[in-house]
């Protein structure tokens, strides 16, 4: 099987599933670009390169480059999702969601409970996370609990290339709201992944690595940075098992649950400020189901309660680290 | 209104600063000095200058990602925003910011913005402090052709009005929003129009021109600071780089480009006030000679500084977690 990047394996299954339903269409700001320009059309497919070749493929009734308007793009996502199309909408940073925030949350996430379940709204949200980009407060958020606590969306959050391309392709075939959260960090990293389509389902979590001490969930980009400190542990005998929820919503509870009754301890990576993280979600939920399984007070490990600073030193230091996340399991394992 | 010499000094010196800056900015990029991004204003420097020319201290401007061009038309110190653009301790926001938050209270910057059309908003707040506390002082919100598609410009547009508070908006129409041409995203083409139709006077500026500029914002103060309510310049330019350093453009097509350099308002201005005998090519070559000396300091600077100090991150907060 080849290996193929994050970038690359969310473009995959656009093109395929673009193939098989014509119902599929893009819309966003420079996902063709070069529209009305004197030069070639199609050459950007997006910012970050994940749309490239579509518009080659697919022309622009259905690669659609709009205007910069944020509210119009998700609310006209919405009412096409509403009357029979699928649209993939792309918010270049989920940061810009703070533009058009009404149309997510008031509108296509309400429109099948609201209308009695008359409605079906299958839209895909595309936007970038994180931090770790040099990129400022404005350009550097997560904001994924902010879609997790709202009823109505489903939030999906892949942390590897073959993931991003299974959950896409579930997204695709859905028929509900999707908020895609893609880390911008993890665009080049690269696994094996399948030419062929395949799904994963939501609210399906996964052991990214299996381990006996101690559980670390962690959510999108911080799942590759938690297996990272498993191994630099596991060199000094504290084997952790790492859980990669992949959607956190649905959220998969049984999953965290099953791998704490096991190891009986655990942290929580999430970069977010702390306050109504997942991490704090996640922790008061095992606290409720799991607490005879503990054997020691639950840590997170998250962001500071700041916006993302600029400087390096600065951005580095306010994301889960490394060194914070191993502090945090040392001392988890300390504990008895 | 004819400038005195000493004012189409500062007029060129504020130009020229922002040239020199930018192609440093760009340098410095390209030596891996800046994290992050940088959208530059070269072509645009007429601009910026000339609507902020007669600008006090206390009249406020909101800016946007491409802010570097109008902090320092407003006057903001050229040493403090290289330090904040590398992310150093002793920028004007302490290295928090960055290239697209840089601001300067004092100066009457209220910041760049990273949110396309995050601007115009606070501008028509700013404008409403103005008109309340009867300052007669104005605000300005500079905003891009591709901005002028976002519904917060919209609105801010149609409440300027409705509250009748003194705000300038200034389009800088440079043809392009990202990669995507304005002649395809400005719908009805004029962005002029767009305002008028709220019920604002507006008017197009020749954006190479700084004379062009300076006047029709003489017009825009004059109505704003006689209470006649706001007022919209829809400035058009060129982007001589692509969106940001390292764009690689093949949207647009090596003609295209060499057309945006040809309209290069830096040449402009010094064969106007040299043919014109306001001052001599020697004074011009002297105020570019100073500023070199001080882009050159401002830089070296920026780089040999230290990073800022990481108890900072959880400063300017109120609560921690
Ligand atoms: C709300 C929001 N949407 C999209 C972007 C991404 N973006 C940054 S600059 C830009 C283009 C802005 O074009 P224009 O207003 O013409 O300004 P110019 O870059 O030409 O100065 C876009 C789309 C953003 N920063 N904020
Ligand atoms: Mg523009």
């Amino acid at each position: 099987m080849a290996k193929k990047s994050y970038r690359t394996a969310i473009n995959d299954a656009l093109r395929s599933e673009m193939r098989r339903n014509p119902d599929i269409i893009i819309l966003g700001e420079d996902v063709a670009g070069g529209q009305g320009a004197t030069g070639d059309v199609g050459v950007v497919g997006s910012v970050f390169g994940v749309l490239g070749g579509l518009y080659k493929e697919f022309g622009p009734t259905r690669v659609i480059d709009t205007p910069i308007s944020e509210s119009a793009i998700v609310g006209a996502a919405a009412g096409a999702a509403l009357t029979g199309l699928r649209p993939v909408a792309e918010i270049m940073f989920v940061d810009f969601v703070g533009v058009c925030f009404d149309q997510i949350y008031n509108q296509a996430a309400k429109f099948r409970y609201m209308f009695g379940g008359k409605a079906k709204t299958p839209m895909i949200i595309r936007a970038t996370i994180g931090a770790g980009f040099r990129a400022g407060a404005q350009h550097s958020q997560s904001m994924h609990p902010l879609f997790t606590m709202v009823p109505g969306l489903k939030v999906v959050m892949p942390s590897n290339a073959y993931d991003a391309k299974g959950l896409m392709i579930e997204a695709l075939r859905g028929d509900d709201p999707v908020i895609y959260l893609e880390a911008k960090t993890l665009y080049d990293t690269e696994v094996e992944v399948p030419d062929e389509a395949y799904r994963i389902p939501f609210g399906e979590g996964r052991v990214a690595r299996e381990g006996k001490d101690i559980t670390l969930v962690a959510f999108g980009p911080m799942v590759p940075r938690a297996l990272a400190v498993a191994e630099t542990l596991a060199k000094d005998g504290i084997n952790a098992e790492v859980v990669d929820p992949r959607t956190t919503s649905p959220l998969d509870e049984d999953t965290i649950l099953e791998s704490v009754e096991k190891t009986g301890r655990l942290v929580l990576v999430d970069e977010s400020p702390p306050r109504c993280s997942l991490a704090a979600d996640v922790a008061a939920i095992v606290a409720d189901r799991g607490f005879k399984s503990l054997k020691a007070p639950i840590k997170s490990v998250t962001c500071p309660h700041t916006p993302v600073p600029f400087a390096p030193v600065l951005e580095d230091e306010y994301m889960p680290n490394p060194r914070r996340i191993e502090a945090a399991v040392r001392a988890v394992m300390k504990f008895d | 209104m004819q400038l005195s010499r000493d004012e189409l000094k500062r007029a060129y010196q504020r130009m020229f600063t922002i040239r020199a800056f930018e192609e440093r900015v760009e340098k410095e990029f390209a030596a891996g000095n800046i994290p992050g991004f940088a959208h530059v204003y070269l072509g645009q420097e007429a601009s910026g200058v000339g609507v902020c020319h007669d600008l006090t201290d206390e009249d406020l401007i909101g800016s946007t990602h491409r802010g570097h061009g109008h902090c320092i038309a407003k006057g903001c110190d050229v040493k403090g925003m290289m330090l904040e653009i590398m992310g150093k301790a002793g920028g004007l926001c302490g290295g928090k910011g960055g290239s697209m938050h840089i601001a300067d209270l004092s100066k009457g910057m209220l910041g760049a913005n990273a949110i396309v059309g995050g601007a115009p908003p606070i501008a028509v707040g700013a404008a409403l402090t103005q008109k309340y506390k009867k300052t007669g002082r104005v605000s300005v919100a500079f905003s891009g052709d591709g901005a002028s598609n976002q519904g917060t410009v919209f609105e801010a547009m149609n409440m300027a009005v409705v509250l009748k508070v003194p705000a300038i908006f200034v389009f800088e129409n440079n043809g392009y929003g990202e990669h995507t041409a304005a002649s395809y995203s400005v719908g009805g083409g004029s962005i002029a129009d767009r305002a008028r139709s709220f019920g604002m006077p507006a008017e197009v500026a020749d954006g190479v021109d700084f004379f062009a500029v300076h006047e029709a914002m003489g017009r825009a103060l004059e109505h704003c600071r006689a209470g006649n309510g706001p007022y919209a310049l829809e400035i058009r330019c060129y982007r001589f780089l692509g969106h940001f350093v390292g764009d690689p453009q093949a949207y647009r097509t090596a003609d295209e480009l060499k057309e945006a350099r040809a309209n290069d308002p830096l040449p402009l201005f010094r064969k106007k006030v040299t043919e014109a005998k306001l001052l001599e090519a020697s004074e011009l070559d002297a105020i570019e000679k100073a500023i070199l000396t001080e882009v050159e300091d401002a830089a070296q600077t920026a780089i040999a500084a230290p990073p800022p100090d990481l108890k900072s991150l959880e400063k300017d907060v109120y609560a921690r977690y």
